[in-house]
């Protein structure tokens, strides 16, 4: 996950509205129920059944052309056997077909995997790659028409319209952050101020002098615009801000709390995914419930990160996207590494035929299973913060009795934990064992040891450590 | 109002529709447009019951259409306006009609009812109700197919290839009834090879490509997709597979 965007004053919007505007987009705002504006009623709160007719239909359609135009593609198909007219009939039939992975795009670098020639392509973003190439997104001039229109969904289900004043915190550049919150508040009629990332201080002036009444932002930069604002003796009562629409990383509850309490803002979380468009592919109403899916252009499996097999609705696992309506760069089963579940029941909003996401648990390549069970180490982490108030610096380490698995939590011991008081050590770590029992169904073995007892990387402590595969100590 | 999902139907021996998924919902004109031979007449026929399809499903208004006559189909509420017409041209203006009302046949007041109503709207056919189709100009002919389905008091009509033949200044005239029959509410599924035409007056509309349905949306996007505009509307450049 985790988006950013693109550069200056692009020409491509103003021919792409110019010739646009007005034929079929924008829809009209309309008020559903309590006030909760939608920006396009007959997609968003279609019945299941007319979702699911449209994700057969654009999925048929998808293979087809993903099958002839896309090599990448062809040859997977081909290797399996698979032919897109007999062996698709059903939604459940694209479980026959492998998953595509952040790997296959960088492999396909630059252009490899897009379906249309380049003259059809008008803008190209990339995402940032830790290990190998940069994966490189492709989009037509339609794509980037439907990209508008799906940052304009969120954007309307997390309160924004025409008359707010919407601040863009997400960077600017190869990245689909900012252009793509711009396309849709643009879309929207909000007056949008692309303050990119950083420079904290001048974010907060602007605030306050151009009456910014929403803040785009990532959960993290929220609260460090509210510490700024903290030091610099600023009362967030005083601003104008109304809405904090947040994305880029995964948060909690209780993050969400903070900010809506330190900045008085309503607060919602959505999801975008570089690869598969950037932001919009899903976002929280009002309601704040969950994250609807846009099923009518993306189609969402949840899977065991380990054995890909498919979950159901409830399960906590990787999100796996199938784009539906993506022409320059068509993905079927793009494994997106985050991991989340599908919400059952419905939202309030009317939004009910889609399905919505819950808050993203973490980064599947940090998923560590331990007894069969899926763990985040990070999570572990905001667990302790929780019990004792602040970081600890901690290890999640995993170690093997016989033939069975331990989970064992190594907490460095610092001066404020180095407590004469044997009975308090011993109270934290009963409280600690309880807790993570309580979270994850295991019960680790909490130990208190000396700083250097745990194993850095470049300087950093790691979160996990895997002692499984060499004889226990 | 009505779900096609992965029908697959062959024409003889060939394999005609491999995988088509399309729907209609109540209110809109849906535009299904390709070349010769993509299909479109076939998915008509498994539609109304002349071909059924060995695979897949064809639902209208929650109910499942396969394996029933074409006669059940039309008091489904499925009404054909086929393909050339196909007026019985020995029988008159008015036999036709009530050969459109075939399924009301016990109730002839209705019959006559919904005649009138459509001699009010098509003068042209109340002035030669008595006189034999076949003399009737290809323009008139249509207007009477379309009426002699409109007798059946249909939930969803589907127009095959309906400007096929005619004049321009006669095509433009039955894109204006197609477009009035829209105002009043009617659900509308148009075949056709005249591209323009059938997107510029469609909610939605798909493309077909040799059994397949290769692209959709709504009509007005079609119109203007380099794809569409290449094949069917003679712009544009060669494809990725065709380099």
């Amino acid at each position: 996950m985790g988006f950013d965007t693109d550069t200056d004053t692009d020409t491509d919007t103003d021919t792409d509205t110019g010739e646009v505007a007005g034929v079929i987009q924008p829809n009209l705002t309309v008020n559903q129920g309590e006030n909760m504006p939608i920006w396009e009623p007959a997609k968003e709160c279609m019945s299941r059944d007319e979702v699911r007719q449209l994700q057969l239909e654009r999925l048929q359609a998808t293979l087809n052309r993903v099958y002839r135009n896309v090599s990448f593609y062809r040859k997977m198909f081909d290797r399996i056997g698979f032919v897109p007219e007999d062996d698709f009939a059903d939604l459940q039939d694209l479980q026959r077909l492998p998953f595509t992975t952040s790997r296959d795009l960088s492999d396909s670098y630059p252009y490899a995997m897009f379906a249309v020639p380049l003259r059809e392509v008008v803008r190209v973003h990339s995402s940032s790659a830790t290990t190998g190439n940069p994966r490189v997104v492709g989009y037509t001039r339609r794509d980037l028409k439907t990209w508008s229109t799906l940052v304009a969904r969120i954007l309307s289900a997390a309160g924004v319209d025409t008359e707010d004043v919407i601040q863009v915190t997400f960077a600017y550049g190869l990245m689909t952050g900012g252009l793509g919150i711009q396309y849709g508040a643009e879309l929207i009629g909000a007056s949008v101020l692309p303050t990119s990332v950083g420079r904290t201080e001048r974010q907060v002036r602007i605030m306050q002098d151009f009456r910014t009444s929403v803040l785009v932002s990532t959960p993290s930069y929220a609260l460090l615009i509210a510490d700024r604002m903290e030091q610099l003796g600023i009362d967030p009562k005083t601003l104008s801000l109304k809405y904090c629409v947040c994305a880029g990383e995964p948060w909690t509850e209780a993050m969400r709390l903070e900010i809506e309490q330190r900045l008085f803002v309503r607060a919602t979380d959505n999801y975008g995914i570089s690869e598969v468009i950037g932001p919009g592919v899903a976002g929280e109403c009002l309601e704040q419930t969950g994250m609807h899916l846009a099923e009518d252009h993306f189609y969402a499996e949840i899977i065991d990160p380990v054995s890909g097999r498919v979950l159901e609705e409830g399960e906590e696992g990787e999100l796996v996207l199938t784009t539906l309506t993506r022409e320059a760069l068509p993905l079927i089963r793009y494994r997106t590494g985050d991991v989340c579940s599908i919400l059952p029941g419905s939202c309030a909003c009317g939004r009910t035929g889609v399905r919505r996401l819950s808050r993203l648990r973490g980064r599947c390549d940090d998923v560590v299973i331990i007894k069969g069970i899926n763990i985040i180490p990070a999570r572990i982490g905001d667990l302790l913060e929780r019990i004792r108030g602040e970081r600890m610096l901690y290890q999640v380490v995993a170690t093997r009795e016989g033939h069975s698995d331990q989970l064992e939590i190594w907490i460095a011991v610092t001066e404020e934990l180095f407590f004469d008081k044997m009975r308090e050590q011993r109270t934290l770590v009963d409280v600690i064992r309880n807790k993570v029992s309580n979270f994850i169904g295991i019960t680790p073995r909490v130990r208190l040891v000396e700083k250097s007892s745990l194993q850095e990387e470049n300087g950093v402590v790691k979160l996990f450590v895997d002692l499984r595969a060499a004889p226990a100590a | 109002m009505l779900n096609v999902k992965s029908v697959h139907t062959y024409y003889g021996n060939i394999h005609a529709l491999k995988g088509v998924s399309l729907h209609v919902r109540a209110g809109e004109i849906v535009s299904l447009i390709g070349a010769n031979g993509a299909g479109k007449t076939t998915l008509v026929q498994s539609i109304c019951g002349f071909n059924r399809p060995r695979k897949g499903a064809i639902e209208f208004r929650g109910e499942d259409l396969s394996g029933r006559g074409a006669e059940q189909i039309v008091q489904q509420g499925i009404a054909l306006v086929p393909e050339g017409r196909q007026i019985f041209a020995t029988l008159s203006v008015e036999n036709n009609l009530e050969m459109g009302g075939f399924i009301h046949r016990r109730r002839p007041d209705r019959i006559h009812r919904d005649m009138d109503r459509l001699f009010e709207r098509f003068p042209i056919l109340g002035q030669r109700r008595r006189q034999l189709a076949g003399t009737l100009s290809g323009g008139e002919q249509q207007m009477l197919a379309i009426s002699r389905a409109l007798m059946s008091r249909p939930q969803l009509l589907i127009l095959d290839e309906p400007s096929m033949g005619l004049a321009p200044l006669v095509i433009r005239d039955i894109f204006r009834i197609i477009g009035e029959l829209r105002q009043e509410g009617r659900t509308i599924l148009l075949i056709e090879q005249n591209a323009r035409a059938a997107l510029r007056i469609a909610d939605r509309g798909y493309v077909m490509e040799t059994g397949k349905v290769v692209l959709q949306g709504e009509g007005s996007m079609l119109l203007r997709h380099r794809q569409v505009q290449r094949a069917y509307l003679g712009k544009g450049s060669k494809e990725i597979w065709e380099a």
